[in-house]
């Protein structure tokens, strides 16, 4: 096939596109605000999102030479790790505690055990103070070198000491590192802190030549388990030592396990504790509450949606105006309306007793329940039913019914087999609508629900702006999107999600 | 003649109002036997749509009754009355097959599956849409389209079938051969069929007999013949065909021929239809290719007028010539395109005529 070329010589293709490109240009300028605009407030935080709910490197980055000595204990053997591994959690704590990063990970680290977070605050406010300062002394003594700030800068330059002293060469790295961003100061003019002279005991004890002789065998060497063990023997407790390895990985599947009430533990997955199961409830709970309130949008909508389609212009103008009205309503002022109306001592409840359908003293429970958060959720989720209904039933026309019934079809089969049909469109628009509307909704349930009636969005909430367990909160979101999507999914597969109209 | 036969459908004394102010059907009378073709023929908001909406039974008359076979339908809800319908916009069901669409109303009658599937068989096969069984209304043309509401009206075997501007939104070819498909059907089917339509030639190539509706009446009641050769009334001509009118005072009547003192002062015959007195104003009208310019062809003692040539059109198979008659400059005569045939020339002076009996004086 030979290429079409425009007037000019040049390939048609190119001149077209050059011809276009001006306008896509153009087109893509008008689009580019709302791009940018959904891109940073909407794609990138779901982004965030899913990455905060598998995010983990607290652990490996507050406590990394723990976590690596950690390596070689047996979580499953209930015994409590050996000296090695205190010696780590002493640099690390020490570090840790001038970095205050030992809080943040007490806080994680609490959200899998109770206790973990005060165990930190405490250790990080003794760490200094552990009796280590015999190491110091004794190298001191020893030698002035010892003493020399700069002096120690020169050794640990040089390779073939570091190679030889592994953990004070490692040690003096962190406090270096810490000793500039922390206190802005120069290591060389800095003397080395207690934990860098014990990390060198322990290097000159397993065998290394310390680079000035020392004689270390008057020193008495200083448990740092039994350190630990004083500030709070909860040191000695397997479990906590067993949640510190089980969260040491960089990504954990912790979140999700707990969004499903299970929680990880030496061998993998497990159930909590009965006590502790509330999320898989939860979600089961907003899944069935929600289908609820579906189900009622479209039983009040439906009619409503049919007379808005069938009246008069006039009347059905201000119908629709009475469908639009909550709109121009604050939704904390009809949520709270709702409780007016709902509550024991509210209306409806005083027209019930004067009526004489309740007795006084058995008074309705109508809110602080689920029956509050369905009743309130479906009025202020009605119009997005109706709305996408009415569209499509104004594109119905009427002839369909009258040649059902001059086909001979009664009232209601012409409706059933003939009208019905045709707004299921309108339905499925309506049902996406307020189910994936209601089933992430917040406000109303937070106020009318009770403790019985709220959803998962309310716990995620409650983890978002008091637990601060971001990374359950996440984890809880990214579940809730899931589903949606899965039911999405079905329902393309079972409706097709080109039978879903809006209108026209 | 047709109306001695027994009337089938019947309309007597009926009368529709919509808003209790103004009535849309007047004191309609109407009887049709048992097989005939009838059509409602009128200018929209005539009326006529509303008769047959209140045939079908979506509107219910104001006052009267209507008649089905000699027993009143008015009670009856419209299901019940067994009536096929063809709706304007064809009402295909969108979500049911062609198939599906032809069995719902035998379906809604409890018809057994392999009764049905026969039935619908042989409606498919008698609008020559056999194939079409699986399609969807929407993949189907319009002139398709309305075959099968055809079919879909006649399945159930009902005895009345009603249409409502059936054809109204096909091309004109399609048009014509649907218009001759569907009378064929409903003479060889035996079936009453009342029409609706605002298109003449519709009206005049189909039907036995011709309603014509005008301000909630009917004008004239006739087969299409005679409807076009002796309209009863202006308005009928004036509906019906082209049509020449010149105003003018009866001058004197004899018998059934009456001469017309037209208001440019001259004389001319006519046959009086709707005038009855002398002095009374009327309508003078003469079809196009009624007039005559060969002064040989007409009687000797025949009134002739003047006429200017102002426009000469070649229409192929006819010529179409205005000219200048009596004060109007809107008269039109058409002349058969023949060999022998005179072209007329703007410009020219011509003496025209006609014989008394096609020029009918009406009502003014």
């Amino acid at each position: 096939m030979t290429e079409v070329l425009a007037a000019d010589g040049r390939p048609l293709k190119a001149s077209l596109n050059r011809a276009l490109r001006r306008q896509k240009l153009r087109a893509l300028a008008l689009i580019a605000p709302l791009l940018i605009f959904i891109l940073v407030s909407f794609v990138m935080p779901i982004a965030d999102m899913l990455f905060r709910s598998v995010e983990n490197d607290i652990v490996s980055d507050t406590l990394p030479r723990t976590v690596e000595a950690l390596d070689a204990w047996d979580s499953a053997s209930g015994e409590t790790p050996d000296e090695a591994v205190f010696q780590a959690l002493y640099t690390d704590m020490a570090l840790a505690t001038e970095y205050k990063s030992h809080t943040r990970l007490g806080s994680r680290l609490n959200y899998e055990l109770t206790g973990v977070s005060s165990l930190f605050r405490k250790t990080g406010r003794r760490v200094k103070r552990f009796d280590t300062d015999v190491y110091a002394d004794a190298f001191r003594d020893a030698s002035p070198a010892y003493a020399d700030a700069a002096q120690w800068a020169e050794w640990m330059d040089d390779d073939a000491l570091r190679d030889a002293l592994p953990r004070t060469a490692d040690a003096y790295d962190g406090w270096a590192k810490m000793i500039v961003e922390v206190d802005n100061d120069v290591p060389a003019e800095e003397e080395p802190w207690d934990f860098v002279y014990t990390a060198l005991y322990n290097d000159v004890m397993t065998g290394a030549e310390p680079p000035v002789a020392v004689d270390l065998s008057g020193v008495e060497p200083v448990s740092l388990r039994e350190q630990f063990v004083e500030i709070d023997k909860d040191w000695l407790d397997p479990n906590v030592w067993q949640t510190i390895k089980i969260y040491s990985p960089k990504y954990t599947n912790g979140y999700f396990l707990n969004s499903v009430d299970l929680q990880k533990g030496p061998d993998g997955a497990e159930a909590r504790p009965e006590s502790e199961r509330i999320y898989v409830v939860l979600f089961i709970r907003t899944m069935i509450m929600s289908l609820s309130i579906m189900g009622m949008c479209v039983l009040l909508g439906y009619p409503i949606a049919w007379l808005l389609a069938n009246l008069p212009d006039r009347t059905s103008n201000l119908l629709m105006i009475l469908v639009l009205l909550p709109f121009w309503t604050s939704l904390l002022v009809r949520t709270s309306a709702w409780k007016v109306l709902l509550q024991q001592q509210g209306v409806i409840n005083d027209t019930l007793v004067w009526i004489g359908l309740v007795a006084d003293g058995d008074r309705l429970q109508l809110i602080n329940n689920q029956t509050g958060t369905i009743i309130a959720m479906t009025h202020i989720l009605l119009p997005f039913m109706i709305l996408p209904l009415y569209s499509v039933m104004k594109t119905i026309p009427p002839s369909y019914l009258r040649a059902a019934k001059s086909l001979g079809a009664t009232d209601w089969t012409a409706f059933w087999r003939v009208y019905f049909p045709q707004s299921v469109p309108g339905i499925g628009a309506g049902c996406i609508l307020v189910f994936i509307l209601s089933i992430g909704y917040y406000i109303t349930p937070e106020l009318v629900g009770g403790t019985k009636g709220v959803f998962i969005s309310n716990r995620i909430a409650y983890h978002i702006s008091f637990s601060l367990n971001w990374g359950l909160a996440a984890a809880l979101g990214s579940i809730l999107l899931a589903v949606v999507l899965i039911l999405y999914w079905v329902y393309d597969r079972i409706v097709g999600i080109d039978n879903v109209k809006l209108g026209g | 003649m047709l109306d001695a036969a027994p009337a089938f459908v019947a309309f007597e004394r009926v009368q529709k109002s919509y808003d209790g102010e103004n009535l849309v059907v007047k004191d309609l009378n109407l009887s049709m036997p048992k097989g005939e073709f009838l059509t409602m023929l009128g200018p929209s908001g005539s009326g006529k749509t509303t008769c047959l909406m209140m045939l079908a039974g979506f509107e219910t008359a104001t006052h009267g009754d209507i008649l089905l076979d000699g027993v009143s339908i008015n009670n009856i809800p419209p299901h019940k009355r067994g009536i096929g319908m063809v709706f304007q916009n064809y009402a295909l069901f969108p979500h049911m097959t062609v198939a599906e669409n032809l069995s719902f109303p035998l379906e809604v009658r409890k018809i057994g599956k392999s009764d049905r599937e026969q039935k619908v068989k042989r409606a498919l096969d008698m609008v020559q849409m056999g194939d079409f069984a699986g399609r969807r209304p929407a993949q189907l043309s319009g002139g398709q389209q309305q075959r099968i509401a055809l079919a879909r009206a006649l399945v159930f075997e009902p005895e009345l079938v009603l249409m409502d501007e059936p054809l109204g939104a096909l091309d004109k070819q399609l048009r014509e051969t649907l218009q001759f498909e569907i009378t064929n059907l409903a003479h060889d089917l035996g079936i009453t069929t009342v029409y609706v339509t605002h298109d003449q030639t519709e009206a005049l190539t189909m039907s036995d007999r011709v309603a014509v509706f005008d301000d909630g009446r009917i004008q004239q009641l006739a087969p299409p013949d005679e409807l076009y050769e002796k309209p009863q009334n202006s308005f009928v001509a004036q509906f019906i065909g082209e049509n020449n009118t010149l105003d003018g005072v009866i001058e004197e009547i004899k018998g059934n021929t009456c001469i017309v003192k037209l208001d440019s002062g001259e004389i001319i015959d006519a046959v009086p239809v709707n005038v009855t007195k002398v002095g009374e104003r009327t309508k003078v009208s003469i079809r196009p290719e009624r007039v005559e310019f060969n002064r040989d062809r007409l009687h000797d003692d025949a009134h002739t007028l003047k006429a200017e040539v102002l426009e000469f059109i070649y229409m192929g198979d006819i010529f179409r010539t205005r000219l200048r008659v009596a004060g109007t400059d809107e008269f039109i005569i058409k002349t058969r395109n023949a060999p022998d045939q005179t072209r007329l020339k703007p410009g020219e002076i011509i003496e025209i005529g006609w014989l008394a009996e096609d020029c009918r004086a009406l009502d003014a």
